[in-house]
């Protein structure tokens, strides 16, 4: 720990990256999450960022606690809530946030049914979420122009009014389709003005939900047979295509379907299996799937 | 006369601070908070007005002060009390108890004598404020 008393002592902030126990957030975001890249740019900047930030604060440099709030869009399945999850925690490991829980809401969480119905619910909500992070997953879905009765405009009151007084106590991410949030901050042009970092998160290619599948099944001890490894690359251009498609949940569903498959063939043999069986997804398990069925052949 | 009754009582008056960090402590265990309050001072009553229910699953002290803020609003002439419940099994009572806001006039109680059958004597103590009816009496 460098010493601040003096003026010119130097401060040595990889000291402070390791001290802050950041670089095992970090790296445990590169390992676990493949792909996103800017986004993993983005949190090393925020990382960072926030690092200066406390330093400044022991220097006295700065007194103001910095505005946290952030904005996560994305087509769904990029992983904006897994990140939200690593937010928490880089935050809690640089003390932006005391507890760094997640609390995951949507609408339905927040909106009450009836008068007065609503305020309650969101508080309750707020003091849950209170030293930790506030995760509000389609936040367009709060506000409902068409309905100017709706409950969801006292929802955003409410969070409003917390997200500017008490932002020592609670950091508050909005998440969702980027057009739609863009649409919703023009509505909301409060929100806009107190959320600090927008984070994109682009949709996987087709390399990286494959890689995603396999750390998928291996985290279940499963692992794709070469053969099997093929028919799921073919799987995901066509998965692609149809309407629905959500990245990488589209591919978790696709693997518990597959599963589900070989746990019906292998009961489905007469003969005693090898416990490698038990492990291993065959083409057979993917191929059935509707996906394929359904789309007309190139060449017929 | 000052009331004792619950944790610290003896100790001046916990700060707001103090308190906080007592409730961070509570939550730090997964104790539920709640909050009662009573213009009744009596030793014996036991069973105080709850204050909105038992604050499960909060992690920070911050949210449970707010809502101490709200109930010393509506209260402001009372005794607000904190509780602290242990829902583990086996346990499942208060563990930690005590009082966070007092009036600032305490009277105190009056000791009677009922001369009963023989000599003996039965005593009776009331509290001065329990002749005025409930809500006006600090």
């Amino acid at each position: 720990m460098p010493d601040v008393s003096q003026p010119d002592a130097l401060i040595d902030l990889r000291a402070e990256f390791a001290g802050a126990g950041l670089e095992s957030y970090l790296a445990g975001l590169e390992q676990e999450l493949v792909g996103l890249k800017p986004v993993k740019a983005r949190l090393r900047e925020i990382a960072s960022l926030l690092l200066i930030e406390r330093v400044r604060q022991r220097l006295g440099y700065t007194t103001e606690a910095p505005t946290l709030h952030m904005s996560f869009t994305g087509n769904p399945g990029t992983g904006k809530t897994t990140v939200a999850l690593r937010m928490a925690g880089i935050l809690k490991a640089l003390g932006f946030v005391r507890q760094g829980q997640l609390i995951s809401v949507t609408r339905d969480d927040l909106v009450g049914q009836y008068i007065g119905h609503t305020a309650p619910k969101t508080k309750e909500i707020l003091k849950k979420a209170m030293g930790g992070v506030l995760f509000i997953d389609e936040a367009y879905y709060l506000y409902r122009p068409d309905n100017e009765r709706d409950y969801g405009q006292e929802a955003i009151e409410i969070l409003l009014q917390v997200m500017e007084n008490q932002r020592e106590d609670l950091v508050v991410i909005l998440a969702g389709y980027a057009d739609r949030m863009e649409n919703f901050y023009t509505l909301n042009p409060g929100f806009r003005s107190r959320i600090a970092h927008h984070i994109d998160f682009p949709d996987y290619d087709d390399a990286e939900l494959l890689h995603i599948s396999e750390t998928m099944l291996a985290r279940q001890n499963y692992r794709l047979s070469p053969a099997a490894h093929q028919a799921m690359q073919d799987y995901i251009v066509l998965r692609r295509q149809k309407p629905y498609f959500s990245n990488a949940r589209s591919i978790r569903n696709a693997l518990d379907r597959a599963r589900l498959r070989q746990a019906a063939r292998l009961m489905a043999l007469d003969t005693p299996v090898r416990p490698e069986a038990l492990m291993l997804i065959e083409p057979a398990d993917i191929l059935a799937s509707r996906v394929f069925t359904q789309v007309p052949i190139a060449d017929g | 006369m000052r009331i004792t009754q619950g944790c610290f009582s003896f100790l001046p008056d916990l700060t707001d601070q103090q308190i906080s960090k007592q409730v961070q402590y509570c939550l730090d265990y997964g104790w539920a908070v709640s909050f009662e309050y009573t213009d009744d001072p009596h030793p014996r009553n036991t069973y105080w007005e709850m204050w909105g229910h038992p604050m499960f699953d909060i992690k920070d002290a911050v949210a449970i002060m707010g809502e101490l803020r709200e109930c010393r609003l509506m209260h402001g002439e009372c005794y607000i009390r904190l509780c602290a419940f242990d829902s583990t099994h086996t346990w499942e009572s208060l563990r930690m108890s005590f009082i966070v806001q007092r009036p600032s006039h305490e009277p105190g109680f009056m000791l009677t004598r009922h001369e009963t059958e023989g000599r003996n004597i039965r005593y009776e103590t009331r509290a001065y404020v329990a002749e005025k009816p409930q809500g006006t009496r600090y």
